[in-house]
């Protein structure tokens, strides 16, 4: 579904991030994990073609994503709160981002039903405006926004930063099934191992921008993924 | 401490976001700074000889006492519009080890240093002088003088901050006020009860005893520790420094319904300019200006000059357009990264902005045709100017805007505010204007008024037919720009 090639971003002389191949097949829970500055967000942020790569590409669904915009109808994501209007109410939101993928409110209402658990009863019908919630909240907004109109793939960056430990759990479960069940393509980042290996079929781990593991995740993969980056204190 | 204080305030300064950026604004403000300096001072220094021309049987510093109110009022209703408090960077601070009243201090002192409190100086120290050494007034009286119009300046600019701490909330409440203050001056102008010669009475009075100067003083310290005891109180994340959450407003403009793959942008257009404050002082300020057309077409001067009704007519129909257009894509800035990676189209993204515009225009167009008063000839100018405007200027500005790349903060109000203004913005009113009153000043003068006319109507009805070619044209500009936007928008501060 996704592949990148060559692809690299350089900042004032810094390769900020170099990944030579990276493919990922359609339907796989994808998990980017690495240490701050390992160039995961500029990954995602190259993907949705908000920044420009210094050399290579990317394909999503084997369209050229800084060439052309057709990969936007069945792409969805959630980055950080520039993601989200702050001047509209969260039943607003949805029912904008509906609009841009051909959902009507009808649609979003029954969509929505889903996620009262995920809401608390905190979001809906309580006449705030997104500016005016707190950053938890408005990152379930966010995420809830991104699985609008059944996408093929879905990019969200730190999910699970901000957000209380209920909430956590039930978001877990939402991304494992939406794979299984939609068989749509998930990519996510975190800096938590233990959330990541419970969610993620796949697991890369980025460093300084270079790809250092890429293993399918099993039993072992958490406490390998821990020894990897308890490594440098060991050595020190 | 208070030298710490100083030390965070010249780096926040020098290290503001657009600091050395801006420099074209930069100079304006100096510009304007040094203008109004010079006007003030000379003022002061000439108050004098004319007053005592104009008023040859009064003491000219009676009459300047008699003014001092009206002055002092316009001082308020301008600091009140332009000054505030700047409470909120004192966040940071609340957690550090340093004492409340040792931040609030520094806030109240540092308002002190202002150029509004300047100003008058270059008006009370000139107008002094010029009594005591070339009039022989005697000093101590006139030193008491001074002291006190400097301490009620003074004074204003706390008395702002208290009233600004009520109303700004409530603007509704300050309409008694207001009214108040306007029969106050109405029965002033009609002599019935003159209050601005009671009030200059007491200046007198201070003249003729300098001791007294203290009580201005005391009432300026009264404001101080007022103002301390208001904003001690409030040095907590709930109440004082709390962000305004406002009521909101679910309006949902389901008639743009209409306007098909356009509407979802078009109604949040219209939810932004509803819902924040910058964007919805223009609408007011646009309908404001429709008034321009009453300073310019009774008046005979400009008779001989249809071309100077042409930029009338191009700036009442399409103020907002100017006003609005020219920060495209600015307006959106704090989500742009989201509009750039969700399922929006460019081209549709801009055929919406160009449709509100469009939608502007036309309703200033039809708001214009009351001054058919005034002639066939104006009406028939302004409706030209209004499809000029349509077809040639509102695709000038929104390439203009390709060029933006400054955050506009919306909840800040547009007087006196750059924020988002580059060059491009200077650059741009210019040819907006200027083309279309060359071309019909040239074809005026060389063919006839008719043609002129003609020309501006069909220049606008070609960028009509041209639209799409346009339209494709702008989203390939704007998806060029792109990254260059992103990252631009990205960096706050003013």
């Amino acid at each position: 579904m996704i592949t990148a090639t060559n692809l690299s971003k350089i900042y004032n002389g810094t390769k900020v991030l170099d990944i030579e191949h990276l493919d990922i097949p359609s339907g796989q829970n994808f998990g980017l994990v690495g240490n701050n500055g390992a160039g995961k967000t500029t990954f995602f942020s190259l993907l949705l073609d908000l920044i420009e790569p210094t050399t290579g590409n990317i394909f999503n669904n084997e369209i050229t994503v800084s060439q052309s915009e057709d990969w936007k109808p069945f792409t969805s994501s959630f980055i950080d709160e520039s993601f989200l209007i702050g001047y509209l109410t969260p039943e607003e939101y949805f029912y904008f981002i509906g609009d841009l993928r051909n959902r009507n409110k009808a649609d979003i209402d029954t969509f929505l039903t889903q996620f009262d658990d995920l809401f608390n009863g905190e979001i809906i019908g309580r006449k705030k405006y997104l500016r005016d919630l707190s950053k938890g909240n408005q990152k379930k907004v966010g995420i809830v926004a991104a699985l609008i109109g059944d996408p093929e793939v879905v990019i969200l960056d730190e999910p699970f930063a901000n957000l209380d430990p209920t909430t956590q759990i039930r978001l877990k479960k939402l991304l494992k099934e939406l794979s299984k069940t939609t068989g749509t393509t998930v990519l996510i980042s975190s800096h938590d191992l233990i959330h990541v290996t419970e969610v993620c079929e796949r697991i890369v781990v980025l460093d300084k921008g270079i790809i250092v593991r890429d293993m399918e995740t099993s039993e072992a993969t958490l406490n390998e993924l821990e020894a990897y980056f308890s490594k440098e204190i060991a050595e020190g | 401490m208070f030298k710490k204080f100083v030390w965070l305030e010249w780096k926040s300064f020098f290290r503001s976001a657009s600091f050395g950026k801006s420099l074209g604004l930069k100079i304006l403000m100096a510009f304007l700074a040094l203008y109004f300096s010079a006007m003030f001072l000379t003022l002061g220094i000439a108050l004098f000889p004319l007053l005592k021309e104009l008023y040859p049987e009064a003491d000219p510093l009676k009459v300047v006492n008699g003014f001092a109110l009206t002055y002092f009022s316009f001082e308020l209703l301008f600091r009140f519009l332009l000054q505030t408090l700047p409470v909120m960077d004192i966040k940071p601070l609340m957690i550090l080890p340093i004492k409340k009243s040792k931040v609030v201090n520094f806030i109240l002192l540092k308002s002190l240093y202002s150029f509004y409190n300047f100003l008058p100086l270059l008006l009370i120290i000139p107008f002094g002088l010029f009594c005591i050494i070339k009039e022989a007034y005697p000093t101590t009286n006139m030193a008491g003088w001074m002291v006190a119009m400097f301490a009620t300046t003074l004074c204003i600019n706390y008395l702002n901050f208290i009233i600004k701490k009520r109303f700004t909330e409530n603007l509704k409440a300050l309409i008694p006020v207001i009214i108040l203050g306007l029969a106050l001056a109405l029965l002033d102008y009609l002599e019935i009860f003159q209050v601005g010669l009671y009030f200059g009475r007491l200046y007198d009075y201070v003249y003729l005893n300098p001791y007294l100067a203290f009580v201005p003083v005391i009432i300026l310290v009264a404001l101080y520790l007022w103002n301390l005891q208001n904003l001690s109180g409030k040095f907590y994340l709930d109440a004082g420094l709390k962000g305004k959450t406002t009521k909101t407003n679910t309006k949902e403009f389901g008639w743009t319904r209409k306007f098909g793959s356009i509407a979802p942008f078009l109604q949040q257009d219209l939810k932004l300019i509803w819902r924040n404050k910058r964007p919805k002082t223009t609408i007011y300020l646009s309908l404001i200006l429709l008034s321009y057309g009453l300073i310019f077409y009774p008046n005979e001067t400009y008779q001989g000059m249809p071309s100077f009704f042409v930029f009338v007519g191009i700036f009442m129909t399409g103020i907002f357009m100017i006003n609005f257009g020219q920060f495209v894509p600015s307006w959106d800035a704090s989500y742009y990264p989201m509009i750039m990676a969700q399922n929006i189209p460019m081209k549709q993204y801009l055929a919406s902005k160009m449709a509100l515009i469009t939608f502007s225009v036309v309703v200033l167009g039809v708001l214009t045709t009351p001054y058919v008063y005034f002639g066939w000839n104006i009406l028939l100018l302004n409706i030209t100017c209004a499809i000029y405007n349509i077809g040639v200027n509102i695709p000038l500005l929104i390439f203009a805007g390709s060029f933006n790349k400054k955050a506009i903060d919306l909840d800040k109000s547009p007087f006196m505010n750059y924020q988002g203004t580059g060059a491009t913005q200077w650059l741009v009113s210019l040819p907006l204007l200027i083309f279309p009153i060359l071309i019909f000043w040239f074809i005026n003068k060389f063919v006839n008024y008719e043609a002129a006319i003609g020309v501006l109507c069909a220049l606008g009805i070609i960028g009509l037919i041209l639209k799409p070619a346009i339209l494709t044209f702008l989203a390939q500009r704007y998806r060029q720009r792109k990254y260059v936007t992103i990252q631009g928008f990205k960096q706050k501060g003013d």
